[in-house]
């Protein structure tokens, strides 16, 4: 996905405070480099960011989900003693940064060989004809938006899509529509495998360990 | 097979907790300051007596890495940097260690810094792996809680801390000097080499990359001797135990800890279910994660998995992330789709990559239409010859070697689509 990244744009707020128990993790954040080396914060501090926003949005109506506002990057320049505009290179760069507003529920569907060899392409189609909306667009609600991502690391359980921190693995068109019928009416989805099975183990059970499989009433 | 005892991820799938009291009950930080104790001459022999090769992908001797590290600080201080970035499509072992057996990779960290004179690591985790990273550092929190970091860090005399730093989406971090640049706080573009990280990495001090999986294999290696490892496999360039992570067409997608060498076809068998439709309905295997070149089923037949097997096979071990397609498989579709990561993910810097991927893309995009020639066939492996080895970093030749495969194994499939859409325009 092409990112907007419009620094006029109508929708950029005035200004931007990180909140008071946020303001302790930023001093916190900081303190895990060396002394001088406080831009190494400058990632943290972005996802910080964008995860202050998500949370005013998700309360917000119409809701919102969280990104990164040009008043928030210029905020972070400052605590770092760094130019703006290094700012706005590393959030650019890295592709979790929403640099425009997105959809209080991101969905983010992982495309790439062995997802699409499992289905992924039935799953994209399940999420667009489900909420009437195609690549990189938000529904009118400000609830979900869609976009394609490259491979999430989570191969063996595939097809699967991230949604906000949530992973949801090994589905099919039907969970597919359950979770995001779930998630429409903010409640909580199952996370992980749709189909039961413990992380990366096989799903019809344990190949090895077997014995501890047992102790631990996996089997 | 592996025989349980000689497992050393026996959480693997979570079954129990991460947490630190489950983790001793495993094993893990079992009179860690007696290792430390040995020194670390001791250590770094020890691990080149085991054999272990770097599990990130590039397979280099952990132990020779780690000398390579200056023996007496000048005053800088030296690092430790853990590559959690896992992004090589097809692998996803590494997740499974930060969730379910992150003291592993935390005790590892100890032991592994010690062993290079560093009194700090970074880990560094792929910003999605978000659920994992809040795992990891609370099981970091509970080392620390525990006096297993930090000053005197688990009673050895040596204080060490352990910070995770989160990326946020982009494959290219995971190369070690991208990843390096990246908790700069700076775009995580590759540096030139030299200097090599040992001389001058992480803010200019020596420091040494390592994969999750490498780092976390450490403890038990060293706990057991390096003879117990160098003893699995079937010699001690291919030794140890290993994580498959095996996807696409199998019965049983998952995650398996092996001993190194397994053959292909067992491990598919045994651990997966089988192919879709059986062995007979089996087309190719990527056996490494994707920048490694695909095998076809005849050479999946016999091959076995590790280093030089997959070597003399035209391909690499690389990541061990196998993944498997059948005969339905529209495999031109199935590499052109890798040639699209490899253009999202190029960073840019190196006109042959940057240019180069983009190229590769397009042709292939028309060569799963079969709207080409084929002589284009011949064109595109030379573009992809332009590319391998002429860029700063390894992404050029990863984004070539799949093509290169594809090409070298599946040119009949090409040339027919040419043809079958050239039958379909008249
Ligand atoms: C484009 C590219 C991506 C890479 N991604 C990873 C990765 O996600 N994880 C990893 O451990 N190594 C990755 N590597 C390899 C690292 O550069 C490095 O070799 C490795 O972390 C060293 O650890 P090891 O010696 O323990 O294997 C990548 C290399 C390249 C060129
Ligand atoms: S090879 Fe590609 S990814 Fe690597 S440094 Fe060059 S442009 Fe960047
Ligand atoms: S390809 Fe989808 S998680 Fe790896």
């Amino acid at each position: 996905m092409k990112k907007p990244f419009d620094l006029h744009a109508d929708y950029q707020p005035e200004s931007f405070a990180f909140s008071k128990a946020r303001e302790k993790t930023v001093a916190e954040i900081i303190k895990r480099y060396p002394e001088g080396r406080q831009q190494s914060a400058v990632m943290p501090l972005l996802d910080l960011v964008q995860r202050q926003i998500a949370e005013e949005g998700a309360k917000a109506n119409p809701p919102y989900g969280g990104w990164v506002p040009r008043a928030a990057m210029d905020h972070i320049a400052q605590i770092l003693d760094m130019p703006p505009i290094k700012v706005y290179e590393v959030a650019s760069f890295y592709s979790m940064y929403n640099l425009a507003p997105v959809g209080k529920y991101l969905i983010q569907c992982c495309t790439t060989t062995p997802c699409w060899l499992n289905g992924s392409a039935e799953i994209v189609n399940t999420c667009k004809s489900h909420l009437n909306i195609g690549m990189d667009e938000t529904t009118k609600d400000g609830k979900f938006s869609l976009m394609e991502v490259e491979c999430l690391g989570a191969c063996v359980n595939a097809p699967m899509v991230q949604i906000n921190d949530d992973y949801y693995e090994d589905l099919s068109p039907e969970s597919m529509k359950e979770v995001l019928d779930l998630l429409a009416e903010d409640m909580n989805p199952q996370i992980g495998s749709q189909k039961g099975r413990k992380a990366s183990m096989a799903l019809s059970g344990p190949t090895t360990l077997k014995d501890r499989a047992k102790k631990a009433k996996v089997v | 097979m592996l025989n349980d005892e000689d497992r050393i991820y026996t959480n693997l799938y979570g079954w129990e907790s991460f947490s630190l009291k489950n983790a001793q009950k495993r094993g893990d930080w079992d009179n860690t300051k007696a290792i430390v104790a040995k020194g670390r001459d001791w250590i770094i022999d020890e691990m080149k007596k085991s054999g272990l090769r770097g599990r990130g992908g590039a397979g280099f001797p952990t132990g020779l890495k780690w000398s390579f590290m200056p023996k007496e600080s000048n005053g800088r201080p030296h690092y430790l940097v853990i590559n959690a970035d896992e992004s090589e499509p097809g692998t996803c072992k590494d997740r499974d260690i930060l969730r379910n057996e992150p003291h592993k990779l935390i005790e590892g960290a100890l032991l592994a810094g010690f062993a290079m004179g560093a009194h700090a690591a970074y880990i560094y985790v792929r910003g999605e792996f978000y659920n994992e990273s809040s795992e990891l550092w609370s099981a970091i929190h509970e080392a620390y809680d525990a006096g297993l970091l930090g000053k005197n860090a688990a009673g050895s005399g040596w204080d060490f801390d352990v910070f995770v730093h989160r990326g946020g989406g982009a494959y290219i971090c995971g190369e070690e000097t991208a990843l390096i640049e990246s908790i700069e706080g700076k775009k995580g573009q590759p540096r030139n080499k030299p200097p090599f990280p040992a001389m001058a990495g992480l803010y200019s001090c020596p420091t040494t990359v390592n994969n999750v999986e490498t780092i976390a294999s450490v403890p038990t290696i060293l706990r057991r001797g390096g003879a117990w490892f160098a003893g699995l496999g079937p010699n001690e360039k291919n030794a140890g135990t290993k994580l498959f992570c095996i996807s696409g067409h199998v019965n049983q997608p998952c995650n398996v800890e092996e001993e190194m060498g397994i053959p292909l076809k067992e491990l598919i068998e045994k651990h997966c279910g089988g192919v879709h439709g059986g062995w007979k309905n089996l087309l190719a295997v990527i056996p490494g994660g994707s920048s490694t070149p695909m095998i076809p089923k005849d050479i999946c037949e016999t091959v076995h998995m590790d280093f030089d097997s997959l070597r003399e096979v035209g391909t690499a071990l690389g990541t061990a992330g196998v993944i498997v397609m059948d005969k339905s498989t529209d495999v031109i579709q199935a590499i052109c789709r890798l040639s699209q990561f490899y253009m999202h993910e190029s960073c840019g810097q190196c006109t042959p990559c940057r240019e180069g991927t983009g190229w590769v893309w397009r042709i292939m995009k028309r060569m799963v239409a079969g709207n080409a020639t084929v002589e284009e066939i011949d064109q595109l492996f030379e573009v992809t010859k332009e590319i391998e080895g002429h860029t700063i970093c390894a992404l050029g030749d990863a984004a070539a070697w799949p093509v290169q495969g594809l090409i070298k194994h599946f040119r009949p499939e090409m040339e027919h689509r040419i043809m079958e859409y050239r039958k379909s325009a008249a």
